[in-house]
């Protein structure tokens, strides 16, 4: 009998249309969780991948190893040339890149005219979609011959920073100026009102105000260098040593990666230590991606 | 905060902070237009039938024939696989679900897509599809890659054009006795499309542009890719095979500017349609 009321009209168009409702809904589901699949797959995939080399070498040993020599009789797998080489040409990225894009972001948000303005987010749009191949092709035949005036071979920190830096302004200058075109336009009122000139306005009250999405620009900024790989390889030398400046050669760990992966054995010690390397550069960014997540929550609050 | 200084010199920092700000801004500017202008102008020697058509097989044969036909065949395949997943997922989060636990799992897991290296997609692929799936470096494993670069930017661009649909929209197809997805089918998406392809042009975008990703994936045979199983060079792999190695300076030149190109325009439609989008919806489309 309960089941005669529980089920009533099985046959009935109604509850067909219902039980299509509710295999759609499930379907769907099963497209949003793919995203979270992925992040877990990949978790798992270079993790499992870099382990034996982390086991044989030991994580601090690598991650504290001046030598790279994969190939040699006695093979050494420290990364420490690479990480240094990651964040040398990253902060020289920064350096140049967010005063650069900053002040293109108040531009666009605070003293362009209206017909101006759509340009900046424009321009940001299209240096944005320029493929990192491009932005490299474009370092070697203009900013390596330039480096090279100050000596050496032009490849190294200097052109892969400032490369870089081109990379990141429309990171820093969207995101930026998103956030600085969200303060209330009350907080401009006030300060002018109270007799604060334009620059003191946008200087004491507007940027502060819009302080957690700036950050974020430029925490997004140092995910984009520290992970980009086409660009950097072709203007920064590749050689796997600690830089001793900006002039000098230098490898970062995802360069390292694209340069070594085509030829490694699969299985080897040596492909083991290029996922350890991914590994690294792996937990640097979920870093990124948490410190982002906290920033702009932060912010709405 | 503010020191009391004079309204003179209060004046003159405003000059100079405004003078800053505007050089830096045209610092900008001029770093788009002298890509665009150095590549351009170093290309057009190199533009001709012999590029477009040609293979590079002969050393004197600069052509892209097989690397275009290959970059066409990925961001077809890639999009019909990345598409309906990416406005299917954005559908459920916005239209079957309200904010939570699972829609903030998920939309931190897109996040974290969305900030992930190329390359660590490319290791990703050439572990998960190429070694555990045995699809090696092929079309197959290309087009699976690059269909997860791509997912965030379609699910964020859908979402986005999701919100920007009436809400009296559904009500109204809903008053009228039609289920969720009918509405969302016949009433929601139709309106969010011009977002949506918005969103679809800058994934065209991304994917054209791919190189880290598809080195090991897809990998870098010269050739018309003309199974699922081949491999097949793109135009930005080809484009980093000539510089890297330095084979032919002029088809480096001419294959950047082919991509800029596509670059551009891929832009200027996806503006227009996002301009649609807010003629229609009345919100802005987000990058």
């Amino acid at each position: 009998m309960a089941s005669l009321t529980l089920f009533p009209k099985a046959g009935n168009k109604a509850s067909a249309e219902k039980r299509t409702e509710r295999i759609i809904k499930g379907g769907l589901m099963l497209c949003a969780l793919l995203s979270v699949l992925v992040v877990l797959l990949i978790t798992v995939m270079v993790f499992k991948e870099a382990w034996p080399a982390i086991k044989q070498q030991g994580l601090l040993n690598m991650i504290t190893g001046t030598s790279w020599k994969p190939t040699a009789a006695k093979p050494r797998f420290g990364l420490l040339p690479m990480i240094a080489g990651s964040f040398a040409v990253t902060a020289l990225a920064l350096l140049i890149g967010v005063p650069v894009g900053l002040a293109t972001a108040i531009y666009g948000a605070e003293l362009a005219t209206v017909r101006v303005a759509p340009l900046v987010g424009r321009m940001a749009g299209i240096l944005a979609g320029i493929p990192s191949v491009v932005y490299g092709f474009f370092g070697l035949m203009v900013i390596v011959p330039a480096v090279r005036l100050l000596g050496g071979t032009g490849m190294g920190v200097l052109s892969a920073g400032v490369v870089l830096a081109m990379m990141i302004l429309p990171t820093v200058i969207s995101v930026s100026e998103a956030a600085i075109r969200a303060v209330p336009g009350e907080y401009r009122e006030a300060s002018l009102a109270m007799g604060a000139t334009k620059w003191q306005t946008i200087w004491h009250v507007v940027i502060p105000a819009a302080k957690s999405g700036i950050m974020a620009s430029v925490v997004l900024a140092i995910g984009r260098a520290v992970g980009e790989t086409m660009a950097v390889i072709l203007v920064a030398g590749n050689i796997p040593v600690i830089p001793k400046g900006l002039l000098s050669a230098t490898r970062t760990l995802t360069v390292n990666i694209a340069l070594e992966m085509g030829y490694v054995r699969p299985g080897s010690l040596h492909y083991s230590a290029l996922f350890a390397a991914a590994a690294v550069l792996f937990a640097f960014i979920m870093l990124i991606n948490l410190s982002v997540r906290m920033i702009t929550r932060g912010g709405s609050r | 905060m503010m020191k009391s200084v004079k309204k003179h010199d209060r004046k003159r920092d405003e000059r100079f902070a405004f003078a800053v700000i505007k050089a830096l801004s045209l610092t900008t500017a001029l770093v788009l237009l002298l890509i665009i202008g150095y590549i351009t102008w170093n290309a057009i020697p190199a533009l001709n039938w012999q590029f477009v058509a040609g293979t590079p097989g002969d050393p004197l044969n600069t052509g892209i024939w097989p690397m275009a036909v290959n970059t066409l065949l990925l961001v077809v395949l890639t999009l019909a696989i990345a598409l309906p997943l990416g406005i299917l997922a954005a559908v459920y989060l916005k239209e079957y679900v309200r904010e939570g636990p699972f829609v903030s799992v998920v939309r931190s897991a897109t996040e974290n897509l969305a900030g992930m290296p190329s390359i660590i997609f490319g290791l990703f692929g050439l572990v998960f599809f190429g070694k555990m799936l045995g699809l090696g470096w092929s079309l197959a494993n290309g087009t699976l890659t690059a269909s997860i670069i791509i997912l965030p930017t379609i699910m964020r661009t859908t979402e986005e054009a999701l919100k920007s649909v009436p809400q009296s929209y559904r009500e109204g197809s809903l008053a009228l006795g039609a289920t969720r997805w009918q509405t969302v089918k016949k009433v929601v998406l139709v309106s969010a499309f011009p977002g949506i392809m918005s969103g679809l042009m800058l994934a065209i975008g991304r994917v054209v542009g791919e190189t880290a990703a598809l080195m090991f994936t897809l990998g870098s045979s010269d050739r018309v890719a003309t199974s699922l199983m081949d491999s097949g060079r793109t135009l930005a792999m080809h484009l980093y095979m000539l510089a890297h190695e330095g084979l032919s300076v002029e088809g480096a030149f001419a294959t950047a500017f082919v991509l800029v190109v596509v670059v551009l325009a891929v832009n200027v439609t996806a503006e227009m349609l996002a301009n649609r989008a807010l003629g229609r919806g009345g919100r802005q489309i987000g990058r």
